[in-house]
């Protein structure tokens, strides 16, 4: 076996480059800094009008615009600067030596543009749809169809660094990220392509996003202050806070990273996953789908559960997620994992939601590369339903190896395993 | 860098479909092979023509009322096709089979309220703090569990629900291309020995308000009535289709080893994204034929959308490609489907070969606005 190889004879995935935004700010050191310094990046939302909302907050990123201010738009600025960040460190220049695999959130029409066609239309009487239908037939709003269809940010991002082939635009709802870097790691494992550039992007903070999490009871609605609602794996928690963000990793055949001699950042030495058919939002009560995530990605990794040096959470703080997040882990690393470190970012940058598995990747791959586990903001009271060793302040460790999950709505559950050094 | 990779033979072993041409393979082969053009409403959302999704009996395929009536009708359409082909393919009953069976879906968002839409933008006219106005509204009419029916990864969630397909699923996005990488990827997969067996599709609603006004913006819908595809000269565009296709997917050693027939050989999946300019469809989709490995294809199934340009450089290309070949275009079976195109395209070519009509079948999308794919699927090499 070379050493680019894995136990499996399978080509290693090595991480070459990261590139992260988040509401801490643009950049990976930004972003580190704020993290490991336990500043949130949730405050209340000033982009439109929240009169009469529970919600009021999130991590929203506003120190990037689109023009128009639609979650498409947003997304792919996020996505852009992510991307161009983890080129960059990557040291690859002209086009994308590979393929793009890119987790977007879904995309419609929005309420200013549904109003503008509606002005438009000019009736009298109440509006339907046939007058929308009858304002996008006089041909002004053509420019709207690029926009507001699916696959318009991968094929701009594609476009825009030469990535190969067919771009994928996936979703699997909050684990998406984790899903575009699993389709990375599979795509160089197949021997397909050598390198792939993974995104997860999310600019979707806007009031229908919103008031639909709100209508499911998802979000938390302690809005004052803003930087103490997220309460991952606290008793007190009450839901999640959205955030906005993207991470962009460059995945590459290990063997090709170090032929041309890139800095190799760590591995993603395993990816799991397990569909769940129990319900539409919540998992099988007894947690069978996630610990065979979990499972899953420890095998794929060739790893032993004792080899696990940290977990980074999908710990949004709804009082569902922790808990059964907290029983799988249990579940699979046994009594130790109650004094393993474990982690949420989702703390301090709310939930990126598409983008999250994507960000939080990147996180892991800095909590290796800096031996330090970042904290794990307003876990001031602990439940005693989760007997977790929850970090609370930087904390200074060796970590070789960080488990990363993401689980979403609709029976997703991924997880990652990433390590400093090949096993 | 050369690498050995394994390699294995992947084949389909059930097909379920519903379009406006019916339901099941049988129906889609008829309208394959006569010369009618496809059932179309032309008055329902005039002056643009839709092709309705035959009448279903949910109930065959989606028992609990509860699910029926958790899902809007792009998810009944695909969670109801996605039973068809599990039927189909001898793994409806096998509970372990499909616990251990992953999916990828490639799908869209689901409808929107319209009528709530409807009378917040009528609201929103003369309020006083639109921006408050917007979030009572929304607060108070959106149905809670609508957002569920409406995401793109629902679909898949909604098969695994009432199914029981818990592999795992990942859902594609991104128009007609989003159909050929589902199957690219999912063929890739048992390739290579990644994964056994896979249910792949997608399913569309277009009897739908705001998909029509998506397309309309862009000027991409064809109008006032049908007309064939590639007879639409002077009304340029597509006519969209309700409907969905999923196919099973399996290594050709599980398919034995379980006693599963296999219909066709999924050969090969090629897909690319060019950028659009003049000639540049026809390149690709001559790049990616000869990718694909197609040899003498007995059949042309064209996913074609009939817009301007496009349509006409992919005829150019299929008549040197495949001179002679019948060229059969979907979007005068079942309408253009979108992320269900490329599906639908494959299920008709397996079961022109299952049927023994065909030996070598070649499947093309060209996306209109992105993305080309050639298809090639075979015999098994079994007598069937």
């Amino acid at each position: 076996m070379s050493r680019d190889r894995d136990a499996m004879g399978r080509p290693l995935v090595a991480v070459t480059g990261l590139g992260v935004v988040t509401s801490l700010g643009q950049g990976v050191s930004d972003n580190w800094a704020a993290l490991t310094a336990g500043r949130s990046g949730i405050h209340t939302i000033t982009r439109f009008p929240t009169e009469g909302l529970r919600t009021r907050i999130a991590g929203t990123v506003d120190f990037i615009a689109a023009d128009p201010m639609v979650a498409p738009l947003l997304s792919e600025r996020f996505a852009e600067a992510a991307a161009e960040e983890a080129i960059g460190q990557a040291g690859l220049s002209g086009d994308f030596p590979g393929a793009l695999f890119m987790a977007v959130p879904p995309v419609e029409i929005e309420w200013p543009q549904r109003q503008a066609l509606a002005e438009a239309a000019a009736s009298n009487g109440d509006v339907t749809y046939a007058d929308l239908l009858r304002a996008a037939g006089s041909r002004r709003f053509d420019d709207w169809h690029d926009l507001f269809i699916f696959g318009t940010v991968a094929d701009r991002i594609a476009d825009r660094f030469g990535t190969r082939g067919s771009p994928i635009s996936l979703s699997t709802a909050c684990s998406s990220g984790a899903t575009a870097i699993q389709l990375g790691v599979e795509a160089i494992r197949r021997g397909e392509v050598e390198a792939a550039l993974c995104i997860g992007t999310d600019g979707s903070v806007n009031p229908e996003s919103l008031i639909r999490f709100s209508l499911l009871s998802a979000l938390s609605t302690q809005n004052d202050p803003p930087e103490a609602a997220s309460k991952p794996f606290a008793r007190n928690r009450d839901g999640f806070v959205m955030g906005e963000g993207a991470a962009a990793l460059v995945l590459e055949d290990a063997a090709r990273a170090r032929a041309r001699g890139a800095r190799i950042l760590g591995y993603v030495l395993g990816c799991g996953e397990k569909g769940d058919g129990f319900h539409r939002t919540r998992s099988s009560p007894d947690g069978a789908p996630i610990i065979a995530a979990i499972r899953a990605a420890l095998d794929d990794a060739g790893l032993h559960p004792d080899q696990i040096d940290t977990v980074n959470a999908h710990g949004t703080g709804t009082p569902e997620n922790d808990k059964m997040e907290a029983m799988g882990c249990l579940a699979v690393l046994g009594e130790r994992m109650r004094s393993v470190p474990i982690s949420s970012n989702k703390s301090m940058i709310g939930h990126t939601l598409t983008a999250a598995g994507a960000v939080e990747a990147a996180f892991s791959l800095l909590t290796i590369a800096h031996g330090r586990v970042p904290p794990t903001l307003n876990y001031a009271v602990p439940d005693p339903g989760i007997p977790l060793d929850v970090v609370t302040s930087a904390r200074d460790v060796p970590v070789r190896t960080v488990l990363s999950n993401s689980f979403g709505f609709g029976g997703q559950n991924t997880c990652l395993v990433f390590g400093a050094e090949p096993t | 860098m050369s690498r050995q990779v394994e390699t294995r033979n992947v084949v389909v072993t059930g097909l379920g479909l519903v379009s406006c041409a019916g339901e099941g393979v049988e129906a889609h082969l008829a309208a394959y092979r006569s010369g009618d053009g496809p059932r179309t409403d032309s008055a329902t959302f005039a002056p643009y023509p839709v092709h309705p999704v035959a009448p279903l009996t949910l109930d065959g395929q989606i028992p609990k009322k509860s699910d029926q009536r958790q899902m809007e009708p792009w998810q009944r359409l695909g969670v109801y096709a996605a039973g068809l082909a599990l039927e189909a393919a001898g793994a409806k009953a096998d509970a372990a089979l499909k616990a251990a069976m992953h999916l990828v879906v490639a799908a869209g968002g689901g409808e929107r309220d319209y009528a709530v839409d409807g009378q917040i933008l009528t609201g929103l006219r003369n309020a006083a703090d639109p921006g408050a106005y917007l979030n009572e509204r929304l607060l108070n009419d959106l149905r809670p569990t609508l957002f569920l029916a409406q995401l793109s990864n629902l679909l898949a969630g909604n098969i695994a629900i009432v199914h029981g397909v818990t592999g795992a699923s990942r859902t594609f996005m991104g128009e007609e291309s989003s159909g050929v990488d589902a199957l690219r990827i999912a063929q890739a997969r048992i390739a290579a020995g990644q994964l056994d067996i896979v249910l792949v599709g997608g399913s569309y609603n277009a009897e739908r308000p705001d998909v029509l006004l998506i397309h309309e913006m862009g000027g991409y819908l064809s109008k006032p009535s049908y007309r064939p595809v590639f007879e639409r000269a002077e009304t340029p565009g597509f006519i969209l289709g309700s409907g969905a296709a999923f196919l099973v997917l399996e290594a050709e050693d599980h398919a034995r080893r379980r006693g599963a027939r296999a219909l066709a050989r999924l050969d090969a999946v090629a897909s690319d994204r060019t950028k659009r300019r003049d000639g540049s469809v026809g390149e690709s989709l001559t790049g990616l034929w000869s990718k694909a490995g197609l040899a003498k294809p007995d059949a042309v199934i064209s996913a074609a959308t009939g817009c301007a340009g496009i349509t006409g450089e992919e005829r150019e290309a299929l008549k040197t490609l495949a001179p002679q070949v019948p060229v059969r275009a979907l979007g005068d079976l079942t309408g253009h489907t979108l992320e269900a195109a490329a599906p639908f395209g494959a299920a008709l070519a397996v079961a022109l070969v299952a049927a023994g009509e065909a030996r070598e079948v070649a499947v093309t999308t060209v996306g209109h606005r992105r993305g080309e794919g050639v298809l090639r699927l075979t015999t098994t090499g079994e007598s069937a």
